[in-house]
């Protein structure tokens, strides 16, 4: 595979990081950008044109496509709308679903930790009059289905629970949260854009009614998603961008022959490989987590590692702040929870709705593992992180404190 | 974010990493921020009988920007007199180091731990001046 092979070789090491950030995007598999590629020349027809040859050749590429993103699913094809991306999705689900039963139902359920697109929905929908519930997590990110069922009532239009966390990885329990909302009669929307391609998912066996899907997370190309609507029972949307009633009048424009094939074919080749694919990521997983607490003390996983996709990690290496920590490991490309990546200042609401103390919050590195991820660069990434660490806690007030046996929540400390 | 050439140096290479003795009747220490911010800095003053800062030291517990601002401030308190190390201002640092507007808290921190490790030298003498009395 070429892109593994660039990626393989030490020599490039000084010059590119080595990427452990999957979980914020994927390099496009390069099958899949040859399969895109003669859509954008010479197959290059609008998929709705009905007259001529392009139009027809475009448009059986887009049913195939929409067959490969069903089937990763369970899904039929002709429940496959295809969006920008799991952001839209996100917001067509939830505004589409609440704008149509308005008049019936005005309660939406969701889940504190999930994307800020699925939160940012909601608060706009509280704007507009509709009432959320935003359930809670168990410290190891899971929520209470005990908890869930009883914020359930009559008014409740649709439950929406992330599939995996960004953060940290974790599954909720989806055949569960669905069959509960069958049972309520409540529409069951999940945004899988960090679980599609990762866990085996089956939209009628989890009883789920919409879900979202990403491009850009499974190895495709961005600006691509999709939408699974549920036809029986029925799930009605509505349209949030008008236009010539493309994807049964709920989302129109044209749609994206490149893009549309580049996701089918980035669905086929996780739903081919993930099981092998899973079990090579789960073992580079508990090798970098392993290698790193042989050397570390005092350091703690976020979120439970059983309940979680195999490609995460997200650590708290306490006593040692997390921006700091980036910059330390400038050989890596990985993110942090800690405030200072964002302009808010805040730390990690996902790590804080764990219930982590905020300075446990800040110490927090999140590690995505991926296809081209190699044993390599994770024994290499074993070593950065370690030594980062250890400088930086010889640097660290915090540490010397804790060495000396001093309680630092003993202390009180200024705000600032 | 990028950070500036003199930034990564001084996170790179901190100057005068390290912890005096807290019970040294010479030496002042400043503990400023909190760890739930994100941000801890110590910052200890070693000072002469003439009343001139011999020698500092820092830990911080924070971004880059943090330390850097903290290991500059050792740097520039040594050989001035109390009052003069007092005078050092937040502006001057971020000015130094070139610190974006989202890191400006990190200059301000460094003043105040100046500024705490001045004022626990001088309790610390005060006391030590009632006990000789």
């Amino acid at each position: 595979m070429t892109a593994m092979t660039a990626r393989d070789g030490k020599t490039n090491q000084a010059k590119h990081p080595i990427y452990l950030d999957y979980q914020a995007t994927t390099p496009c598999d390069p099958r899949v950008v040859d399969a895109m590629l003669p859509y954008f020349t010479e197959k290059f027809g609008n998929p709705h044109s009905r007259n001529h040859a392009y139009g027809w050749e475009a448009e059986e590429a887009v049913e195939l496509a929409r067959e490969q993103v069903a089937a990763i699913i369970g899904a039929d094809p002709k429940e496959i709308i295809f969006t920008s991306g799991a952001t839209e999705s996100n917001n067509l689900a939830l505004k589409g679903v609440a704008h149509f039963y308005k008049d019936k139902k005005d309660h939406i359920i969701t889940v504190v930790t999930e994307h800020k697109c699925v939160l940012d929905t909601c608060r706009h929908l509280e704007t507009e009059g509709f009432k959320v519930t935003y359930l809670p997590v168990k410290p190891d990110g899971l929520i209470d289905l005990a908890e869930l069922e009883a914020a359930i009532t009559d008014k409740t239009a649709i439950v929406s629970v992330m599939g995996a966390n960004n953060e940290i990885g974790v599954v909720q329990p989806l055949a569960e949260i669905g069959a509960l909302c069958r049972k309520k009669g409540v529409f069951f929307h999940s945004d899988c854009a960090q679980a599609v391609g990762k866990i085996p998912l089956d939209v009628n066996a989890m009883n789920i009614d919409l879900m979202s899907i990403s491009g850009h997370k499974i190895y495709g190309p961005k600006g691509i998603g999709a939408l699974f609507v549920r036809r029986r029972p029925r799930v009605r949307l509505q349209a949030m961008i008008n236009g010539g009633g493309q994807e049964r009048g709920m989302r129109s424009g044209t749609l994206p022959t490149p893009l549309i094939v580049g996701l089918g074919e980035a669905c086929r080749i996780s739903a081919e490989e993930m099981e092998s694919e899973g079990k090579r990521l789960m073992a580079l997983r508990d090798r970098l987590l392993k290698g790193v607490q042989a050397k570390l003390p005092e350091i703690y996983v976020n979120g439970d590692l059983e309940h979680r996709v195999p490609g995460n990690l997200n650590i708290s290496f306490a006593f040692v702040e997390g921006e700091g920590l980036m910059m330390g490991v400038k050989d890596l490309a990985v993110s942090s929870g800690s405030a200072c990546t964002s302009a808010s200042l805040e730390p990690s609401y996902v790590l804080r709705a764990l219930g982590l103390d905020a300075e446990m919050a800040h110490t927090s590195l999140r590690l995505g593992i991926g296809r081209f991820t190699t044993e390599q660069e994770i024994d290499y990434a074993i070593d950065h992180i370690v030594e980062a660490v250890s400088r930086l806690r010889e640097l660290s007030p915090l540490w010397e404190m804790h060495q000396e046996g001093i309680d630092i929540k003993s202390i009180v400390w200024a705000d600032h | 974010m990028s950070y500036s050439e003199k930034v990564i140096d001084h996170y790179e290479h901190p100057r005068n990493v390290g912890s005096f003795k807290k019970d040294d009747g010479s030496v002042g220490t400043g503990l400023v921020g909190a760890p739930a911010c994100g941000d801890v800095m110590k910052l200890q003053i070693k000072v002469s009988e003439d009343g001139i800062i011999e020698d500092a030291k820092f830990k911080t517990f924070g971004c880059g920007s943090a330390i850097a601002s903290s290991s500059l401030v050792t740097e520039w308190v040594k050989g001035k007199t109390l009052d003069e190390a007092a005078q050092i201002k937040n502006t001057d640092i971020a000015h130094h180091l070139a610190l974006p507007p989202v890191k400006i808290h990190c200059s301000v921190l460094a003043e105040d731990a100046i500024k705490a490790a001045i004022a626990d030298y001088k309790k610390n003498r005060a006391g030590e001046d009632a006990q000789a009395e």
